[in-house]
């Protein structure tokens, strides 16, 4: 646009601009977005008012009726939280538990995967391109496929039907379980950093290698501290897959009470017929308040995590 | 330790069973972060010769050998055994596949898992879309797209028991209804609601709208965030044109996120063939609601048939392989075009 445009032009111009923020604003769409997202936390709410209800309350009436008659208790939480049988453990148990699983579980797979993705990125050999296009392949092999093998590998020491290892003893610690997820988590974080990593400078590295910086010390001082960003949309990402997973801890977990995560333990609750709702509620946002709160504070590493890996070029 | 009606108090039994549990936690991150500490040492010490092939040892291997170990090899195997029998001892051909296909509840379980991988992706990224259109621009928009987010923050298991207990049936009519679902059959009129989660094929339909609730968000994110990349000098020279907003919305949106909108539908479709624990938790697979990733966790691990649960598996690599391929398409391209 130059500068001698006429008036008019440049009136019409500012029109046009207007009518499209009023078009975009336009109260019928907010209008629908607000029921939709409404309608989306209403179930959610609905958990959260019974699991703070007195038993008697929530197996005579809806929850909904909670606003014409507020009773508030934390008695569910209490019984939950604290009280296990000789059976199962209090959910305290395995809420450590879910930690315990967690931690490493994202820590492993995120070292492996930055040192796979800067060879990758930034070692030049033969096949490289190759091996970065099946470990992308590999992102899509559903678990399922791995799980028997895996399993007897883990607890047998069989590889491809003949045993090559002894006993590992490790079956029913949190060993194999972590190291499934590590596997299980590398093709998507070496693809995602990989993505990144490959987007330093190239002056940046060649100076460093000029200056007499070697590949390790190369790492450790560059592109390291530059990746940070990008490992830690990926360590949300992660953490939240391994707490909220079910599949893995079943197979790996070797039914062990003693090691079993969350989502175990709420599953089986719901299986029993003996939990009624003012448990279940309750451990359910037990299990879900880590994730939530994750959620909403690291939102936006999280959402840049998941662009990263979904909308591409 | 205090037993008082066989209910134990949490610190009491807790700590004997935490304390070995906290040991092998700490004991496993201090020996990785040890090792990893060495490898640098001795990397950085040697001569750049040396670093040259070192440098593969320590970056590349390790990453090579798991997923060699973790996901090559038992793809391989999973294969292999889908043609032996339930203990992996004879060979016997197809036969597994030939049970699959013929045996009635396992073609009820394939239908579903079709019902699935289509329902899912089509019904999740079309109310992202719709979404996503509406919030574009909306003053304040961000905690609208935050509460239809969080569900992916919730586990699926978790999920599952918010959802039954929307689900909850009350069999007494004289009793009120504590779910919701019922509540609202009553208020608009139907009597006698059904037993959402026993009456087939209704049940498989509610299962999905679990998975369509915890995917929309994704979709939501994803696409609202390549709207966010049209130009805006290509929407006003549509307003100016005074096009309507459905083909605003059809003619310029939909057409200039396409390859998102792809990218979308293919992640939601892989997530949904692996769908495990809502099935799972939410009906345990009954009242003919199964699905091909929960019936292979029960042949494999409950019937303990690695035959059939690994033909199973196999049945559940095949759906995913033609959009492998395609997105390995279109990552080349996008390569050679950079």
């Amino acid at each position: 646009m130059t500068q001698v445009a006429p008036k008019r032009e440049g009136l019409k111009l500012i029109q046009g601009r207007r009518k499209v923020k009023d078009a975009f604003s336009s109260p019928w769409a907010s209008f629908f977005a607000i029921v939709i997202a409404i309608l989306w936390t209403i179930p959610t709410f609905g958990l959260l008012v019974t699991s703070f209800r007195p038993k008697v309350d929530i197996v005579t009436t809806g929850w909904w009726t909670f606003f014409s008659n507020p009773n508030v208790t934390l008695e569910n939480y209490q019984s939950v939280f604290l009280q296990g049988n000789n059976v199962t453990p209090p959910l305290s148990q395995y809420i450590f538990n879910s930690f315990a699983i967690t931690i490493p579980a994202a820590v492993f797979p995120l070292t492996i995967a930055v040192f796979a993705a800067y060879a990758l990125a930034w070692f030049e050999f033969k096949g490289r391109d190759f091996i970065f296009f099946s470990i992308f392949a590999l992102q899509v092999i559903p678990l399922q496929l791995t799980l028997i093998p895996l399993l007897q590998l883990f607890a047998r020491g069989q590889f491809a039907g003949i045993e090559i290892l002894p006993d590992l003893g490790i079956t029913g610690t949190y060993i194999p379980i972590w190291i499934a997820h590590t596997m299980f988590g590398l093709p998507l974080a070496i693809f995602l950093l990989h993505n990144f990593l490959s987007q330093i400078p190239r002056e940046l590295v060649e100076a460093a290698r000029v200056d007499g910086a070697g590949w390790f010390m190369l790492f450790r001082k560059i592109i390291f501290p530059l990746s940070i960003p990008a490992i830690a949309s990926f360590a949300i990402f992660q953490f939240l897959w391994v707490w909220n997973d079910l599949l893995v801890g079943l197979t790996f977990g070797g039914g062990v009470r003693e090691i079993a995560p969350l989502t175990i333990r709420l599953a089986e609750m719901v299986g029993t017929r003996g939990s009624g709702w003012e448990v279940l509620t309750a451990g359910a946002f037990i299990s879900m308040i880590v994730p939530l709160i994750v959620f909403f504070t690291l939102q936006r590493y999280f959402i840049r995590g998941l662009l990263a890996g979904s909308v591409k070029g | 330790m205090t037993v008082d009606n066989g209910i134990l108090t949490a610190r009491e039994t807790g700590w004997d069973i935490i304390a070995p549990n906290l040991t092998i936690t700490i004991f496993g991150l201090l020996t990785f972060a040890a090792v990893i500490f060495l490898l640098f040492i001795i990397g950085e010490r040697s001569s750049v010769k040396a670093q040259e092939w070192i440098k593969y040892l320590v970056f590349l291997v390790p990453a090579l050998l798991l997923l060699g170990i973790g996901l090559v090899y038992p793809a391989i195997r999973t294969l292999f055994l889908s043609f032996m029998d339930a203990r992996a001892e004879n060979f016997i051909g197809f036969d597994n596949y030939i049970w699959a296909f013929t045996k009635p509840e396992i073609l009820i379980v394939l239908r579903n898992t079709v019902i699935w991988t289509l329902a899912v992706p089509l019904f999740s990224t079309t109310i992202g879309l719709a979404i996503a259109y509406f919030t574009d621009r909306m003053k304040r928009g961000a905690w609208v797209k935050s509460l239809i987010f969080m569900p992916m923050a919730i586990s699926f298991v978790g999920a599952s028991v918010i959802w039954r207990f929307v689900y909850q049936y009350e069999p007494n009519l004289n009793k009120p209804d504590i779910g919701l679902m019922s509540a609202i059959a009553k208020a608009i009129g139907i009597e006698d609601p059904p037993i959402w989660l026993i009456e087939a094929p209704m049940n498989t339909f509610l299962l999905i709208a679990v998975m369509v609730w915890i995917q929309s968000g994704f979709a939501m994110v994803v696409l609202g965030a390549a709207m966010k990349n049209i130009p805006d000098e290509i929407v006003e020279a549509s307003m100016l044109d005074g096009a309507s907003q459905w083909r605003r919305f059809s003619q310029i949106t939909v057409p200039m996120i396409r390859s998102t909108i792809v990218v979308v539908v293919t992640t939601v479709l892989i997530g949904t063939l692996k769908v495990f624990d809502i099935v799972r938790t939410m009906t345990g697979g009954n009242f003919e609601t199964n699905v091909i990733a929960n019936e292979m966790f029960n042949q494999a691990f409950q019937q303990r048939n690695y035959g059939t649960g690994s033909a199973l598996a196999i049945l559940l690599f095949l759906g995913v392989i033609p959009i492998v391929a395609y997105n390995i398409r279109q990552l080349r391209r996008e390569r050679t075009e950079r």
